[in-house]
């Protein structure tokens, strides 16, 4: 019976990660499957074009103001997440006492946990009128407002991330710094996160990859308009924002549907070389 | 053992609810979000007369209303638009036909910040704000303020109309910020000083400026004459499938009652000739 058991066992948890490669797979073939066809239709050039006017006759489909629209967003985010983040982290793990530091983490984490609508929510009903009214600039719904709002997002991720690489940091090496006669402002920046370094790397190639494919935020906040903005103060039109706005009435096997598919092959191609990275770094790590 | 038997109860409660629901008669309905708040404000009053009958209404957008009602995979498609060509054809091809019943008509209505001194455009003026051929309001009488143009996004039936009657088929300037939403527009609109866009008559409020087109405003006596430039149907669409409840509920829907609900919602009547 124990013997069934165990092999019961071991046969679901099989099946178990053979359906998660097997989702992955089919993804994959869907989306190049679908999204291929786009360059008969445009060409490699016309598809990274300047111009996005997909429904208008004769159509445009260059996306290459949507690839900057989200790069521009995701760095902007980073800008905000990093130093939020890893300064957190640094508290949390190295100068916050027991309890503090007990009644603060759960608290970031938090963040994490609130669905991205609701931070949509917020950037639309008061973000956006906010800088309006402080900044005097024209439009409220622009990169800077979806930046300042993913960065939010993103910090918990850096910070728990980063938080767990530098309290890995053995403590001997703290030990023998202070010993030494450096002040704790020095062990920190000098000793314990270059030891924790790639963790702390990880954590924000992860932000990266969750900023770049956040869909519901830059759809609600960052104003649409598929351009190459020239100030931050512009609203931009993500990759993700275009794709999950638009597809729901495109016509099945139209250019316009293969080349939201095409731009999701592209979306696919950034997060798969930022994972593939995540993955090296922490290889790294491991075979110290 | 005793996770065996929980597991038997879950099974035996899934299967109970499984059953339940196909008990009770049900009409599905999806589509267009401007037609949304339409017939969920009239499906609640519906299902309080007819207790026995459960509707549910979804969004999802024009296409997806019609599409799903020609695949017969819900009862009822909510459209902002009339059928399209291409969805003729597959009519055609799975050789079905689809009954088109308008239920309200609407006003597409541009609306513009408070502090805006504009109060009419035309046509020509709508089509050149949003072709990008005039960017200032001081070029059309107004402050010196560059104007944000609000538009909704591509996949919604407002955009094909608007596209339609206003822009004429010409292209859309680049920086035109598309939003995914009436709410979301009318929002940002209220908040944003040189700003203006489009929202479905029921969304324009006192936050915001209402422009008048040609000298004609989005009045209900206006919609119902057709003087108004950007005046549309909104429609729901079924197959023929003889089903009671639906005929019941689109009965409801075109009765005094239903048009009543209607013109709550912001929208005007259907006028039946």
């Amino acid at each position: 019976m124990k013997n069934f058991n165990e092999k019961v066992f071991k046969a679901i948890t099989h099946i178990a990660a053979l359906f998660t490669i097997a989702c992955l797979g089919g993804i994959i073939i869907t989306i190049f499957h679908e999204g291929f066809p786009i360059l008969k239709y445009a060409g490699l050039i016309e598809f990274f074009g300047v111009e996005w006017h997909p429904t208008h006759f004769p159509a445009d489909f260059g996306i290459t103001a949507l690839i900057i629209g989200s790069v521009v967003v995701t760095i902007g985010a980073l800008l905000i997440a990093i130093p939020f983040g890893v300064g957190s982290a640094i508290y949390i793990s190295e100068i916050a006492g027991n309890r503090t530091k007990e009644i603060i983490k759960p608290i970031i984490e938090l963040l994490a946990g609130i669905p991205s609508v609701v931070y949509g929510l917020f950037g639309m009903a008061f973000l956006a009128p906010f800088l309006i009214k402080v900044f005097g600039i024209p439009n409220g719904l622009n990169a800077l407002s979806a930046s300042i709002i993913l960065g939010v997002m993103v910090i918990p991720i850096i910070s728990s991330m980063s938080e767990d690489a530098l309290s890995s940091v053995p403590k001997s090496l703290r030990e023998a710094s202070l010993a030494l006669g450096a002040t704790k402002w020095e062990t920190i920046i000098k000793v314990v996160l270059p030891a924790a370094k790639t963790g702390v790397m990880g954590s924000i190639i992860l932000g990266f990859g969750r900023a770049i494919g956040e869909t519901m935020v830059v759809i609600m906040v960052a104003g649409g308009a598929a351009q190459i903005p020239t100030s931050l103060f512009q609203p931009v039109r993500p990759m993700t924002a275009a794709v999950a706005s638009e597809m729901g009435e495109t016509v099945i096997g139209s250019p316009h549907f293969h080349a939201l598919y095409g731009i999701s092959v592209v979306l696919f191609i950034i997060t798969f070389i930022t994972n593939f990275i995540t993955e090296f770094v922490f290889l790294k790590r491991r075979n110290k | 053992m005793k996770k065996v038997l929980i597991l038997i109860f879950i099974l035996i409660l899934t299967l109970f609810m499984v059953f339940c629901t196909q008990k009770s008669t049900s009409i599905d309905i999806a589509g267009s979000t401007t037609v949304l708040p339409i017939v969920q404000a009239i499906a609640e009053i519906f299902m309080d007369l007819n207790p026995e009958i459960n509707v549910s209404v979804r969004g999802g957008g024009s296409s997806i209303g019609i599409k799903s009602a020609i695949d017969e995979t819900i009862d009822i498609g909510n459209s902002s638009r009339e059928i399209k060509d291409n969805e003729i054809e597959i009519l055609q091809e799975k050789n079905k036909e689809l009954k088109k019943i308008a239920i309200a008509q609407d006003a597409i209505t541009m609306i513009v910040h408070k502090s805006n001194k504009i109060k009419n455009l035309s046509i020509v003026q709508l089509k050149k704000i949003y072709s990008g051929k005039i960017t200032n309001w001081k070029e059309l009488g107004g402050n010196n303020k560059n104007i944000i143009v609000i538009s909704r996004d591509v996949s919604s039936g407002s955009f094909e109309v608007f596209y339609e009657k206003a822009l004429k088929n010409s292209k859309l300037l680049t920086n035109c910020m598309m939003l995914a939403s009436n709410n979301a527009v009318a929002g940002t609109v209220s908040y944003t000083p040189g700003a203006i866009g489009y929202v479905g008559r029921g969304y324009a409020n006192q936050k915001h400026n209402i422009l008048s087109l040609e000298n004609i405003s989005p009045t209900t006596k206006n919609v119902l004459n057709k003087t108004y430039p950007l005046s549309r149907k909104l429609f729901i669409f079924t197959t023929e499938q003889n089903k009671k409840t639906v005929d019941m509920f689109i009965n409801f829907v075109l009765s005094e009652k239903g048009q009543e609900i209607v013109e709550k919602q912001g929208y005007v009547k259907i006028v039946n000739n």
